[in-house]
């Protein structure tokens, strides 16, 4: 059948490392403007003024101010007229980063699409390829955000930084040399239900990443607001975006994710039917499916339960992406069972 | 009647602490966390003899999580116990809302409440123009995509309802997939059977290698559909140059019922066979040597048994033989084989397979005669109970074609390696509730896109006499109009939705600007 070209393979790898040092020069970018950014510094700004007009204004004002503000807008509006009219240091090192993060993309996605040339199949069958392409996902998902939503550019550093780890650690521990695709995996599914996950699992991925700065941001504002000592980091949290804004941002990628990772999951369902003769056997990865479906309908509900809003929620989003990790790494390498793809051994 | 009363109290207060939304939240975790040693211990359904061996090297630790169910998890009364509570406390939750939605779906919206300018979203302003002429230009402004009902000055809309049908759509649609689930348990079969190229088999309890019934299965309340593989005609893998399979077909001659005409079929890896109420998938294939032994007592038999890969990657397979001599002679033929595709010699002389392609494959024979110790039980065909055979009269390499003779007199034997057959392991699944649960499941990705992406919200207008005095010259009238909105659910935006609808009841019900404007525009 279907050959392996093997200099395409490694041309695809030689893109794949240069992809990953072309992003770790936009995320030291991004970290400088979060750093040194005016941007930064006047998001830090933002939710003093908030806390002022609670004590004053009452209620009504507090839910104007905080839940109901754009999250766009007051960034906007404020910090971007002072920028546009001479760019700070940090602000062009920022836009740098950017432009940079963009190349890494094309790198990154012309490794895609060469391994797929070489393996002559859809580039997503064992866990290194898998860990790209969610990987660029998220990398997209973030450059697609900022095209409607400028102002937190200068937290690119927090989405290029798992993404990095990811891209490391595939192409290091869970690395395999491109191969044909086992009988099993030749199936139109294979194109359906692994994108479905990728793109479901790295948009879920940047949730959590909110939903860490939402934990930070809340711990910072709790102790500023009872006169408690901060942290050692304090400073970094300060500058991020307001705690509703982002966790509400958290809760809006998992709206969307959600009922992606259910069509996923359904789709493997249908696939498993015609290639296992069962829809659903509690094979290992099914039954880490099914529990990272469970904890994150948990969230969804913990959200419209008095109580367990915010704080509590935020910590069932990442027990439900810590599931995501192990579904990924332990029950590929450790458990053995059907989905047997990551092409370990 | 107090007695009933003192029964019904805690009984309501146990129904109310099950059907609420902190009880789901608890039993969700519990599953979660429940199916997590499912994933991590051997489950005695997957694999039963892992789960034997993993219980004897852990001694009363794995007795003892044997006892908890631990073996099978999914199929324990505690696992049960929480989806059922989870069930019914669902149900409970879902009643209340369904009356309560299709009361507010069947209801106009509510009045408004006293000061709509402590709503989260508000805004009051000034316009010329009577009341009433203001309030129908309101209504205008609304357009047609809001529920509206109008009390006098008071205007109430809501939008969104499908937000909270999607919700009760997917929950409906989830209890639905758990109900076919169970039937699906109940109804369903699953038989395996090994299948020589050129045999056969009907879809009968007793033709099956094992047989996985459902409840109302293994009772015999469901028949199976009578439909015969006749023969399997062909199979055929194919392997790239270094001997990684791409491609497995079985092509089988097959028939619906016993007097249908027989049909041509072929099975992939990921395309079963279907027939009505029954799947037939290609598992697994493997090698079938055919062997000819001249027995002690003249006579020639020829036999093809499978043999079961040992290495999954090379195919190196075991297996065995049996022939049974006059009874009571002592005569009993065994052979133990093991079946190397690619054959390669290993170190301890043995031989060992580099390649799951039969390439020149060799046979290693090891002949016993005796008493193959027949005692009616059954017992695996695919291992040689050597018991009282005692020790191998003798042990060759065979290519096809080769043969060797062994032993003297009442124990002379010889063995030939004709060739090879391919097999393969069928499954037939049977499952009536499977194609009821796929359209229970696009309910449910239907009514979750409805509960994320709708949004709820409400908006009330009161118009209300301006104070100050009518514009000069016997003007129009003014009007003082409040507006105030609420968003039932946490996503979206509603705020710059509010204030785009703010803006637009503005230019809509400014009647003199508007005049003027429509005035304007002709010339």
């Amino acid at each position: 059948m279907s050959g392996i070209n093997g200099s395409a393979a490694h041309l695809s790898d030689t893109f794949f490392t240069t992809a990953i040092s072309i992003y770790a020069v936009g995320m030291v970018g991004f970290v400088a403007e979060y750093a040194f950014g005016r941007r930064g510094r006047i998001a830090a700004t933002v939710p003093a003024t908030e806390k002022v007009l609670v004590s004053a204004g009452g209620p009504a004002v507090e839910v104007r101010a905080g839940v109901g503000a754009p999250p766009g807008r007051e960034a906007a509006g404020g910090p971007r007229n002072p920028a546009r009219v001479r760019p700070s240091g940090a602000e062009r090192v920022g836009r740098f980063a950017l432009w940079i993060t963009m190349l890494g993309v094309l790198f990154h996605g012309a490794s895609i699409a060469v391994r797929a040339a070489a393996v002559d199949a859809v580039p997503w069958s064992n866990m290194y390829e898998f860990a790209s392409v969610a990987g660029i996902v998220a990398v997209i998902a973030f450059v697609a955000v900022l095209w409607r939503l400028p102002s937190i550019r200068h937290l690119g550093g927090f989405i290029l930084l798992p993404v990095i780890l990811v891209m490391f650690f595939a192409g290091t521990v869970f690395y395999s040399d491109a191969q044909p695709l086992v009988p099993a995996l030749k199936s139109y599914w294979l194109a359906i239900h692994v994108s479905l996950i990728a793109v479901s699992e790295g948009a879920f991925m940047t949730s959590a990443v909110f939903t860490m700065a939402f934990l930070a941001k809340q711990r910072f504002d709790r102790r500023e607001a009872s006169g408690e000592k901060q942290g050692r980091f304090a400073v970094y949290a300060a500058k991020l975006p307001a705690a509703s804004t982002l966790d509400k941002a958290a809760y809006r990628i998992i709206a969307f994710s959600f009922p992606l990772y259910t069509v996923a999951v359904i789709c493997g369902a249908i696939w498993a039917e015609a290639a296992w003769g069962r829809y659903w056997g509690w094979d290992p990865k099914e039954t880490w499916a099914f529990i990272v479906w469970v904890i994150y309908a948990c969230y969804l509900h913990a959200r419209a339960t008095a109580g367990w809003k915010g704080r509590a929620a935020a910590w069932i989003n990442l027990a439900a992406f810590g599931s995501i990790i192990f579904n990924f790494v332990i029950v590929n390498v450790v458990i053995s069972g059907l989905h047997s793809y990551a092409g370990l051994n | 009647m107090s007695s009933v009363r003192t029964v019904l109290r805690p009984a309501r207060r146990l129904w109310r602490t099950l059907t609420s939304m902190r009880t789901a939240l608890v039993l969700l975790f519990l599953l979660a966390i429940a199916a997590v040693p499912g994933s991590i211990l051997p489950q005695r359904p997957l694999n039963s003899s892992k789960t034997d061996e993993y219980i004897t090297s852990h001694g009363t630790w794995g007795r003892f999580l044997d006892k908890l169910g631990m073996y099978d998890v999914f199929g324990s009364v505690w696992f049960s116990a929480i989806y059922l509570l989870l069930f019914v406390s669902l149900v409970g939750c879902l009643i209340p809302r369904i009356r309560l939605h299709v009361r507010a779906v069947l209801r106009k919206p509510l009045p408004a409440p006293r000061n709509l300018s402590r709503l989260p979203e508000s805004a009051s302003y000034e316009v010329a123009g009577a009341p009433a002429v203001v309030a129908a230009s309101a209504r205008r402004a609304l357009g047609r995509r809001w529920r509206v009902a109008v009390r006098g000055t008071e205007i109430s809309a809501e939008k969104g309802y499908s937000r909270e049908t999607g919700n009760i759509i997917f929950h409906v649609a989830l209890l639905c997939a758990l109900v076919l689930i169970g039937v699906g348990r109940l109804f369903n079969y699953e038989g395996q059977r090994i299948v020589v190229e050129g045999d056969g088999f009907c879809n009968a309890v007793i033709q099956y290698d094992s047989w996985r019934p459902g409840r109302l299965a293994a009772q015999g309340d469901v028949s199976p559909a009578p439909f015969c593989v006749q023969t399997l005609d062909r199979f055929s893998a194919t392997y790239t140059a270094d001997g990684r399979a791409t491609d497995f077909t079985a092509d089988i001659t097959y028939k619906d019922n016993v007097d249908a005409p027989p049909k041509k079929g072929r099975i992939t890896v990921n395309h079963p066979l279907r027939l009505e109420g029954d799947r037939l998938y290609l598992l697994g294939h493997g090698y079938a040597p055919t062997v000819t032994v001249t027995m002690p007592d003249g006579s020639v038999r020829t036999k093809t048994m499978p043999v079961l890969p040992t290495e999954a990657t090379t195919l190196l397979s075991e297996g065995a033989f049996s022939f049974d001599g006059p009874q009571g002679a002592k005569q009993d033929v065994g052979l133990s084989v093991l079946f190397a595709p690619t054959p390669v010699a290993a170190a301890d002389g043995r031989v060992s397979s580099i390649s799951p392609q039969a390439n020149n494959p060799a046979l290693a024979v090891r002949v016993f005669v005796g008493d193959a110790n027949n005692t009616g039980l059954p017992r695996s065909v695919y291992s040689l109970d050597t018991s009282k055979f005692g020790e191998p009269v003798g042990q060759k390499n065979l290519q096809v074609g080769e043969s060797f003779t062994v032993g003297t007199g009442a124990k002379k034997v010889t063995v030939r390696f004709d060739g090879w057959k391919n097999w393969v392991s069928f499954q037939v699944s049977h499952d009536p509730a499977q194609s009821w649960l796929l359209v229970a499941a696009v309910a449910m990705v239907i009514g979750l896109l409805g509960s994320l992406a709708v949004r709820r919200r409400r908006v009330w207008i009161r118009l209300s006499p301006g104070l100050g005095a009518p514009p000069a010259g016997g003007g129009p009238s003014l009007t003082v109009v409040s507006v105030g909105g609420l968003a039932r659910s946490d996503s979206g935006n509603f705020t710059a939705e509010f204030e785009s609808l703010v803006e637009r009841l503005k230019t809509e019900g400014n009647v003199l600007e508007r005049d003027q404007r429509l005035r304007r525009t002709p010339v």
